[in-house]
């Protein structure tokens, strides 16, 4: 079993906390939701948690080793990033966008074997793409881009998975089918650290929220536990009513 | 695909007719026999003369600086995500022959052979870290394009100093042929000179072109997937240097090849930078030795330089590529 355990982590850039002093764990087989306002140092917190960025404090573990330890691709071969912004630099296939998944396994673009390349139609087939595999990127939808990326992410069949905001922009029905894709990636044993701003699919999909406000964890528990109209208060600044898993913001507080 | 495969047999098999016409045509056109004769040990001195001292270095010269500046736009491209990065754009070319030049006019060519492709490859390397240092500061391209327009505007105005102090006029003119570009009177002396540096620069790219790939994501999903960046950035910025600097040690300052080429390639493979830097070296190695020869045998009073035709065919190209871009992620 991988894990990722984040102790004590802080995280400053200049006189600005970023982090404070935040710990938390993903193991295989949860979903959990990071939750907070814009700003609350959600991507920070990744970052720096899965090793992008040096902690000024605190440490984080991979699989019991420290992530600054591991090479990038020995990371890789552990914990799939999606990060919040997915520029494409060119107007790819999709299955070479996918076939990226592989990278820290060695794989090359273009010729792919073995079990390199069942990953990526697993993938590719798990997200709905293998229809759209030969089809440039730059002639695809919103929704479709979407999943592009999350089987990228997936063709990495690595153990955890952390995306940040991956369903922003899309219309409800693509909201479902990435939340979808990536509770069956759960399922199937993989853990998920996922950062949301929609409250109810959250509440919905999640087996954990991690609540964030300005820099801090202030909770980390199940919906039950955690989801309460004075946590709606505290942490977005707004008046909520809260009806076991369903939300009403009835506006700025 | 046919159409991919089939576009490296073709790059190769053009590229050596190429040279090899490059060999039959000239002032005086070789018949076939003389040109096989001449090239194999036999038929007169003249010929052998002609063949080896003249054309052939000629040709591979124009060639090899092509390949120089094509895999160096390929790899480049791919490390900044952009199609309009090249050395000659990015004032890598202008910088390494002002470092030339600085060579040639304190005299200190006059000590080593080597001082000359040093000091190219010296400008090409400060001004490729220059770019890529930027590129770590912002993400928009358009500002390294300008900084690559600064660059080359301030190598241009060094050297311009360089001619407004010029002690003789045979100095002078070795400046302008630095500034222009040319592959005229090469020698095999020369190429072996600068290959070294081309080569190294060119196998560097080549084995670091997997990450490129990795860059169509982006760094922060490049990183994600498990590239190190910081070695991605140094090792395509140290190769295209190396190369860059060769190139423009044998042939001075030619720009936009490295622009025009990779362009062309991609869509034969896919789009993916990785692929794209053997058949975008062997393009831009092509059309420098057929521009070459076009401008052998252009019937113009004084002999038009290779970097003046290059620049006339390749900026409108430039212009052309950057107006059909879409306002992506800059």
């Amino acid at each position: 079993m991988t894990d990722l355990s984040v102790e004590n982590l802080t995280l400053r850039a200049g006189a600005t906390t970023l982090v404070d002093d935040a710990s938390f764990k993903l193991v295989q087989g949860e979903f959990v939701a990071l939750l907070g306002p814009n700003g609350a140092g959600k991507t920070s917190l990744i970052r720096a948690g899965i090793g992008l960025q040096s902690a000024n404090d605190g440490h984080s573990l991979l699989g019991g080793a420290p992530v600054h330890g591991l090479s990038p691709a020995q990371r890789a071969r552990q914990i799939a990033y999606l990060p919040q912004i997915r520029p494409l630099a060119w107007p790819n296939a999709v299955r070479d966008v996918v076939s990226l998944g592989r990278f820290s396994h060695g794989a090359p673009l273009g010729r792919l074997k073995g079990l390199d390349a069942e990953a990526v139609d697993r993938a590719l087939e798990a997200c709905g793409l293998t229809a759209l595999a030969s089809r440039r990127t730059d002639t695809l939808s919103g929704g479709e881009l979407a999943r592009v990326h999350c089987a990228r992410a997936f063709a990495a069949e690595a153990p955890l998975l952390v995306a940040d905001e991956p369903i922003a922009a899309l219309d409800p029905r693509q909201q479902f089918r990435i939340l979808d894709l990536i509770r069956s990636y759960v399922n199937q044993g993989g853990g998920a650290l996922v950062v949301l701003h929609d409250i109810q699919l959250a509440a919905r999909y999640a087996s954990r929220m991690i609540w964030m406000k300005e820099g801090r964890i202030v909770a980390d528990g199940s919906s039950a536990e955690t989801l309460t109209a004075d946590r709606l208060k505290d942490i977005y600044g707004v008046t909520a009513r809260v009806d076991g898993p369903h939300i009403h913001i009835e506006g700025a507080a | 695909m046919t159409r991919d495969t089939l576009l490296m047999p073709v790059l190769i098999g053009a590229s050596v007719l190429a040279i090899i016409a490059a060999c039959f045509l000239g002032s005086t056109a070789l018949p076939a026999d003389r040109l096989l004769a001449a090239l194999f040990g036999g038929a007169d001195a003249g010929d052998r003369l002609v063949v080896w001292q003249i054309r052939l270095p000629r040709a591979i010269s124009a060639y090899i600086v092509g390949a120089a500046l094509g895999i160096s736009g390929a790899a480049l491209q791919g490390l900044l995500r952009n199609p309009l990065a090249e050395p000659g754009v990015l004032g890598v070319s202008a910088s390494a022959s002002l470092m030339a030049t600085f060579a040639l006019y304190y005299g200190i060519a006059s000590i080593t052979p080597w001082a000359v492709p040093i000091a190219a490859i010296i400008g090409a390397l400060a001004a490729t870290a220059l770019i890529t240092l930027a590129a770590l500061r912002t993400q928009s391209v358009v500002t390294l394009i300008l900084i690559g327009v600064g660059l080359s505007s301030f190598a241009g105005a060094a050297m311009s100093l360089l001619m407004n102090l010029a002690p003789n006029p045979f100095s002078l003119s070795d400046m302008i042929n630095w500034m222009l570009g040319s592959v005229a009177n090469r020698s095999f002396d020369e190429i072996t000179l600068a290959a070294p540096f081309i080569l190294a620069g060119g196998a560097i790219l080549f084995a670091t072109r997997r990450g490129l790939s990795a860059l169509t994501l982006g760094e922060e999903a490049a990183s994600g997937i498990g590239l190190d960046l910081r070695r991605q950035r140094i090792f395509t910025v140290v190769g295209a240097g190396l190369a860059t600097g060769g190139a423009v040690a044998l042939a001075g300052a030619i720009g936009f090849v490295g622009i025009v080429a990779p362009h062309l390639i991609r869509p034969f493979v896919g789009y993916d930078p990785a692929r794209s830097l053997v058949p975008s070296a062997l393009l831009s190695g092509l059309i420098l030795v057929v521009a070459d020869i076009f401008i052998r045998l252009l019937p113009t009073s004084a002999e038009l330089k290779l970097g003046v035709v290059a620049a006339l065919i390749g900026a409108p190209a430039f212009v052309w590529i950057a107006m059909q871009r879409r306002g992506g992620n800059d």
